[in-house]
């Protein structure tokens, strides 16, 4: 019998959970706001849903409604991506041992 | 590019996200792992370019629109003070929530592109995974947006209770999966949009009853939601980026809510359900008798400081409302040059979001190294001569352990009073958050400060 592809997904899915927890536990707590704000950065990995929807069809219209709530998405997950990414960055580079 | 060669991909994109998170178990390594975090975004982006395979003038539309957002982004995260970071975050978890309420929209309206079936009849598991993506990612926009406004101070940090709240956020719930069952059984529109416009409401009336002291809870817990609307629509996309971003970021999120609650020692529900402070005005009002208290200034304070051989400073909220951290940075600098050892005590529910005290620490050019948490410092203060502690107060409260009777009894404290001296910096006598008398007010071997944590710092720096 074949196996839905969907149990394939899954397995990932709870996988990943697992891995998460392990490797959330060791961030040490020190830098728990960066953690925040760069696993907020990598979930706007959304926006390659938002890509999909913003090109649905587009050789026709690419200005549907379902096209413009693509754009949309696009817009807002980019700010996400480059606002997460660099204030993490901006964090993480004010994070010095003592000077010797 | 095929559908096989564009998984693959995204699956390490997927795994350079894990090594991103993983970066962060230690502060030389973090910096390496945000770099994997953007490589990872990048190939996804790139990935999904060429797996649609559409050079046309759409695509030209994308990447002006990505360079809008991105700009936008950047902007944002170049001119952010380090004390706004709280709504900072609150805010990109809205942004991360309406995202996906808009995909899971856009795959609702035009199932074909998605690959999941037609207007009308859209495969059943794709119906559910996008309409659970759609109503996860309602809640964490709307709730975020709550988050957003208290920290922000436009909306009043006090709880907002009416009775019957509980009953119905518990009765919008089941409708909302009740409407999902219906969908799949109808497949209309208007039940889709009634699921997205029942989940906003939802995420509005979850947040407003949760008071300010507890939104390092709330934040981690719609950190956790948004995690989880991206896994929602990383199943309706069969996307393995997506699928394992979305559950990073979900247990990413549960964590750091449960050791936020593990900080106050309440159950997630309790602070879920609401007002803390609200709740006890019986300890309120025994507090009104008047006890004695011993007040000082800041040449007292210099004085103690100056000669004690160990000074442990325990910061809390009121240091990131006055923006003391860098007088107190300064002030540190001045002991430190009087042969005086000093450390930093951080207890994990200081300030608005989790490690919030340790950023504005590094911002000040504190070094990481000198800076400790609960559990690694809390026998120190036996030996320590002063400890001084700015804008933190239930924290440090010894009733946690002496009162069974007391609201945060239970909860783990730093153990401030055993220290030789405890200057307080603090405004007045008010009680914090918790609505309780703090003890440590009226022990023989503390001293009251009372100022603004800034200028009583920058005071003390003067008289060293």
């Amino acid at each position: 019998m074949e196996i839905d592809p969907f149990i394939f997904r899954l397995s990932i899915f709870i996988l990943s959970i697992f891995v998460g927890y392990y490797v959330v536990w060791s961030v040490t707590p020190s830098l728990h706001t960066p953690l925040m704000s760069v696993t907020n950065a990598i979930s706007s990995v959304i926006i390659v849903g938002a890509i999909i929807a913003a090109l649905a069809g587009s050789f026709g219209s690419i200005f549907e409604t379902s096209n413009i709530f693509g754009f949309l998405a696009i817009i807002l997950a980019a700010v996400n991506i480059f606002g997460g990414f660099l204030v993490t960055q901006r964090m993480l580079q004010m994070y010095k041992k003592k000077k010797k | 590019m095929s559908a096989n060669l564009s998984a693959s991909f995204y699956l390490i994109s997927g795994i350079l996200f894990i090594l991103a998170l993983r970066g962060l178990s230690s502060p030389e390594t973090s910096r390496q792992g945000n770099y994997f975090g953007i490589a990872g975004m990048i190939i996804a982006i790139i990935v999904t370019f060429l797996s649609i395979g559409n050079f046309g003038i759409g695509f030209i539309y994308v990447l002006v629109f990505l360079l809008v957002g991105g700009s936008i982004g950047a902007f944002i995260a170049f001119r952010i003070p380090m004390t706004a970071m709280p709504e900072l975050v609150a805010g990109f978890h809205s942004l991360v929530g309406l995202a996906a309420v808009f995909v899971a929209i856009s795959a609702f309206l035009k199932p074909d592109a998605f690959g999941l079936g037609m207007v009308g009849n859209i495969h059943l598991a794709s119906l559910i995974e996008m309409s659970l993506g759609a109503a996860i990612g309602a809640i964490t926009f709307s709730g975020s947006i709550i988050a957003f406004l208290k920290l922000r101070g436009i909306m009043s940090g006090a709880p907002i209770t009416f009775t019957g709240q509980h009953l119905i956020n518990l009765l919008l719930g089941l409708s909302i999966l009740f409407l999902i069952y219906y969908l799949c059984v109808t497949q209309s529109s208007n039940i889709f949009w009634s699921i997205v416009i029942i989940s906003f409401l939802v995420g509005i009336l979850l947040i407003i009853p949760i008071g300010g002291a507890d939104m390092p809870v709330v934040i981690s817990m719609l950190n956790s939601y948004s995690g989880w609307a991206a896994a929602g629509i990383g199943f309706t996309l069969e996307n393995t980026a997506l699928i394992i971003t979305g559950a990073l970021v979900g247990s990413s999120g549960a964590i750091l809510s449960y050791i936020m609650c593990k900080g106050m020692n309440r159950s997630f529900f309790n602070v879920i359900l609401g007002g803390w402070g609200a709740t006890d005005q019986t300890s309120k009002a025994q507090s009104k008798e008047q006890k004695p208290v011993k007040s000082g200034n800041a040449d007292d304070a210099a004085f103690l400081m100056k000669n004690a051989s160990s000074v442990i400073i325990v910061p809390g909220y009121g240091m990131a409302v006055a923006q003391a951290q860098h007088a107190l940075r300064e002030m540190v600098d001045a002991l430190k040059k009087n042969g005086v050892k000093v450390s930093y005590a951080i207890h994990p529910v200081a300030g608005r979001m989790p490690g919030h005290m340790n950023v504005l620490l590094a911002e000040a050019n504190v070094p990481y190294d000198e800076v400790f948490e609960l559990e690694e410092i809390n026998n120190d203060f036996a030996n320590c001569d002063v400890a001084y502690v700015i804008g933190a107060n239930d924290v440090t409260n010894p009733v946690a352990k002496s009162d069974p009777q007391s609201p945060i009894y239970g909860m783990p404290v730093l153990d401030v009073e055993k220290s030789k001296s405890v200057l307080f910096v603090k405004r007045s006598l008010s009680p914090g958050y918790a609505g309780i008398d703090n003890d440590l007010f009226y022990r023989d071997n503390t001293l009251m400060l009372f100022a603004d944590a800034k200028k009583m710092t920058e005071e003390i720096v003067k008289s060293l």
